[in-house]
């Protein structure tokens, strides 16, 4: 059932946000986004704190594009959490229902109620400069549940934790999102909170939806340089004919055989770990294999990332062993070999 | 240490408290236990404290809203508005107490209707007192409120939005809880000018002991024929002032 | 010490300026400066008299400071450096000549008169001090401790009235104000003020002024920097056309 039906176009000065977004009940999709790509400003549109320039918002079928915020049946978590300084934690979670009327008692009643369930039950009196970034974050989401919103907005809601919390946090989220009857919408720009915590991605780039899916299949075919880049694949773009894909390269054409038979516009994908670099070049078809140079050599987790230029710029993950072995430095001549069951391609 | 900073800070302190010192030195010591008893003192003290307060607090419901409206709404013409409001700073207060006649005295614009509608006549009147110390004194509080104002973040206003609340509530429950301490100095400041008024009011309200004579005006005319009286005058509404204002700025202004 | 000083400075200058122009009547280089301490309510009078004084001395300047007698009579006492002081009453000319500050005994040189200042057409219809009393009139007095509130609450009690003022004003222009304001029906102030003000307060005389007179006294001060010219000046005051200035203002001779 979709609960959130909407299409946001918000019009700055050098700047437009044009997105259609929809939302079904229970389902918790990511907006994705590098930095300025307008994930905020729709989150803001959502909310009722920036007026539509275009479009609508519907949410169970009302139109609520033109109410004020105060009156849409909409939660946040803000960034940093927004929790009032001169309010206690009950006192923070217990505002939304005062200002829908409900009794201070059981205003309170209901807050401390909520405040149990993200396990704050013990903080109830405190002031939120006393909370860790932790137990504001359950606060605020404490606070953005409480009045039970039909669409939930989470705006960068594990941004503001330091790595450790953020594991822990990330995973009570999760709980406390699939409890949720309502639509919810986050924006983050890290994929694994995406990853981890959406049923579906949207990926924003200059206020433009550029690719959308369920995680996974994002994760596997990205679509542009920056969703690669967040889940760590290479990408091209080439023609394919049969399993023959042709990829323009700095210096000519490139041949690749992929898994798939495709014919005419197609991207193709490898992970960095498909690439295997040797010194010499290596014998076999002449496919999947090119020379290449050495550029950047970084740690990445328990693997070296290497950077490579040549007819195709790609990242290559090695064992720190091989790096040693090939003798490895920026300014290297190598050879790359791709293997091609791990070289994906799907129609652009 | 930097002498640079510290020898005028130092010089600057010299010149705010020698007068006091001055004051200090001339008071008439053997004679203040029986000056202090005198129930005209008293009297112009009570005066001079109800309606400072009196003042402050009408500046308090008309000027924070002001400094509202200033801060948080964008209006044509908003920059001459509040170069208006900060008129009393720069008016000579004598003006201030004129102008105020022409508009609410007995033949003023206002003042007229007020007598014939009403029957309320304000000038020469306690009341007359605390209008012409508002006047003075609330542009101290619309500017201090509307720093605050602009200093706080307005984000949190909008969060209290995204939980239901109107307008009103937010200002209520939100702005004006996070603005506190910027409300509590402009009150002391406010309340500490409309202490030491002395212009508007007595050009205003007139000066009669016990219903419009405060401590500046029976200080002003005390210097007239006894200025050992008026010294001591000075040094009374000066204690009180500083005990208050220490206090108080402990209690509310220093605290985050 | 300092004066002998000045005093040959300015012979000299006088000396060069003869000397130079070979005509003393025009413009005299040394310039010299008059200070007038004077009760405000001499402001129009004293100015009168000061551009006749500047017409008879060629190169003087009269400066004055008008303002209440008793803030003034404290500058001088404090060592303000002044040449002539006029009060508006005896008892602000007190601390001066206590000081022995006066060159000699100060002089009255005018006498000024309460009157009832009343909006134009006194719509109130006063005609005595007795119509001040016990009536609903907002009358505003000068506070006892100036001149004008002595005065007052003396012919007042001359008169056996009892008036509750609204207001004790800190000055006598400060009564006038709130009269032709229309604040205040009635106040009583100088005749001299009411002349002043032109129409737009009309004066009510009451035999029981003559009880409450005040004489204004002037001096030069024994400190002048222009010993010579305030001796002239109080002499001009004092002269038959000094009183004829007064006179016309409102004031009666002494």
């Amino acid at each position: 059932m979709t609960v959130l039906d909407a299409h946001l176009t918000v019009r700055r000065r050098d700047f437009r946000l044009d997105l259609p977004l929809t939302a079904a009940a229970g389902e918790v999709v990511a907006l994705l986004g590098p930095n300025g790509a307008g994930k905020t400003t729709a989150l803001r549109a959502l909310a009722g704190l920036l007026p539509l320039d275009g479009g609508h918002i519907r949410l169970d079928g009302e139109p609520i594009g033109a109410l004020p915020a105060e009156r849409r049946p909409v939660g946040v978590v803000f960034q940093d959490y927004l929790l009032f300084p001169h309010l206690s934690a009950l006192e923070n979670v217990a505002f939304g229902p005062r200002c829908q009327g409900v009794p201070r008692r059981a205003a309170r009643e209901r807050a401390a109620g909520w405040l149990e369930r993200v396990g704050l039950g013990e903080h109830l009196a405190k002031k939120p400069r006393a909370l860790s970034g932790g137990q504001a974050q359950r606060v605020a989401l404490a606070r953005a549940l409480v009045t039970e919103p039909r669409l939930l907005l989470l705006d960068e809601p594990l941004a503001a934790l330091d790595a450790h919390t953020r594991l822990e946090i990330r995973s009570a989220l999760r709980r406390h999102l699939a409890g949720f009857a309502g639509a919810t919408i986050l924006v983050t720009h890290d994929p694994l909170d995406a990853m981890v915590l959406a049923d579906r991605l949207v990926v924003v780039e200059q206020g433009r939806m550029v690719q959308e899916g369920p995680p996974a299949e994002v994760a596997r075919h990205p679509r542009t340089d920056y969703v690669a880049r967040l889940v760590g694949l290479n990408l091209y773009r080439g023609r394919a004919h049969g399993h023959t894909v042709t990829l323009e390269g700095d210096k000519g054409p490139v041949r690749f055989d992929a898994t798939e038979a495709l014919e005419g516009e197609v991207f193709v994908a490898f992970a960095p770990s498909a690439v295997a670099l040797y010194r010499t070049r290596p014998d076999g078809s002449p496919r999947n294999r090119w020379r290449a140079r050495v550029e950047t050599i970084e740690r990445h987790g328990d693997r070296i990332r290497v950077g490579l230029s040549g007819p195709l710029p790609a990242a290559a993950d090695v064992t720190p062993g091989a790096v040693a072995e090939l003798g490895l430095a920026e300014g290297s001549e190598v050879w790359a070999v791709l293997k091609a069951a791990e070289t994906h391609a799907y129609p652009a | 240490m930097p002498w640079v900073l510290v020898l005028p800070a130092v010089l600057g302190l010299a010149f705010l408290v020698l007068p006091l010192a001055g004051l200090l030195i001339r008071a008439p010591w053997s004679t203040l236990g029986t000056r202090l008893g005198e129930p005209q003192v008293l009297e112009a003290l009570r005066l001079s404290l109800v309606t400072s307060t009196l003042a402050t607090a009408l500046c308090l419901v008309l000027g924070v809203p002001l400094a509202w409206v200033l801060a948080r709404t964008g209006f044509p013409g908003r920059g001459l508005v509040r170069a208006l409001v900060t008129v009393p700073l720069v008016l000579p207060p004598v003006v201030g107490g004129v102008a105020l006649l022409l508009v609410l005295g007995r033949r003023g614009i206002v003042g007229r209707w007020l007598e014939s509608a009403f029957g309320v006549s304000l000038p020469f009147t306690t009341a007359g007192v605390v209008l012409a110390e508002a006047f003075v004194a609330m542009p101290f509080l619309v500017i201090s409120v509307e720093g605050a104002l602009r200093g706080a973040d307005p984000r949190y206003e909008e969060a209290a939005a995204t939980l239901g609340a109107s307008r009103w509530t937010i200002f209520r429950r939100v702005t004006l809880p996070m603005v506190a301490p910027g409300i509590a100095a402009g009150a002391i400041l406010c309340w500490a000018r409309a202490l030491g008024e002395f212009g508007a009011t007595i050009t205003f309200a007139g000066n009669f002991p016990g219903r419009t004579q405060t401590m500046p005006l029976a200080v002003y005319l005390a210097l007239e024929t006894d200025p050992e009286a008026a010294i001591v005058l000075s040094l009374v509404l000066l204690t009180v002032s500083v005990v208050i204002l220490a206090a108080l700025r402990d209690r509310w202004v220093s605290t985050p | 010490m300092v004066r002998h000083l000045t005093a040959v400075l300015a012979a000299i200058t006088l000396a060069l300026g003869a000397a130079g122009c070979g005509d003393t009547g025009g413009d005299d280089p040394a310039d010299r400066t008059l200070t007038v301490f004077a009760a405000a309510s001499l402001t129009e009078t004293f100015t009168e008299l000061g551009k006749t004084f500047e017409k008879a001395h060629p190169g003087v300047r009269v400066r004055f400071s008008f303002g209440g007698s008793s803030t003034l009579a404290q500058q001088i006492v404090q060592g303000a450096p002044v040449d002539v002081f006029a009060a508006a009453s005896p008892a602000t000319m007190r601390p001066v000549s206590d000081e022995r500050l006066t060159a000699d005994a100060p002089r009255t040189f005018a006498r000024n008169r309460l009157v009832i200042a009343v909006p134009p057409g006194d719509p109130a219809k006063i005609r005595t001090l007795r119509d001040l009393a016990g009536r609903e009139l907002k009358v505003v007095l000068c506070a006892p401790q100036v001149p004008c509130g002595a005065a007052a609450e003396k012919a007042l009690d001359v008169a056996g009235v009892k008036v509750t003022p609204v207001s004790q004003e800190q000055d006598v222009k400060a009564v006038l104000t709130k009269v032709r304001l229309g604040e205040a029906d009635a106040g009583l102030v100088y005749r001299t003020d009411v002349r002043a003000a032109g129409g737009q307060v009309e004066g009510v005389e009451f035999p029981e002024s003559a009880e409450a007179i005040n004489d204004y006294p002037i001096a030069a001060l024994a400190k002048a920097p222009q010993p010579g010219l305030a001796g002239e000046f109080v002499d001009l005051v004092l002269s038959a056309q000094g009183r004829a200035v007064l006179t016309r203002a409102g004031f009666e001779s002494a």
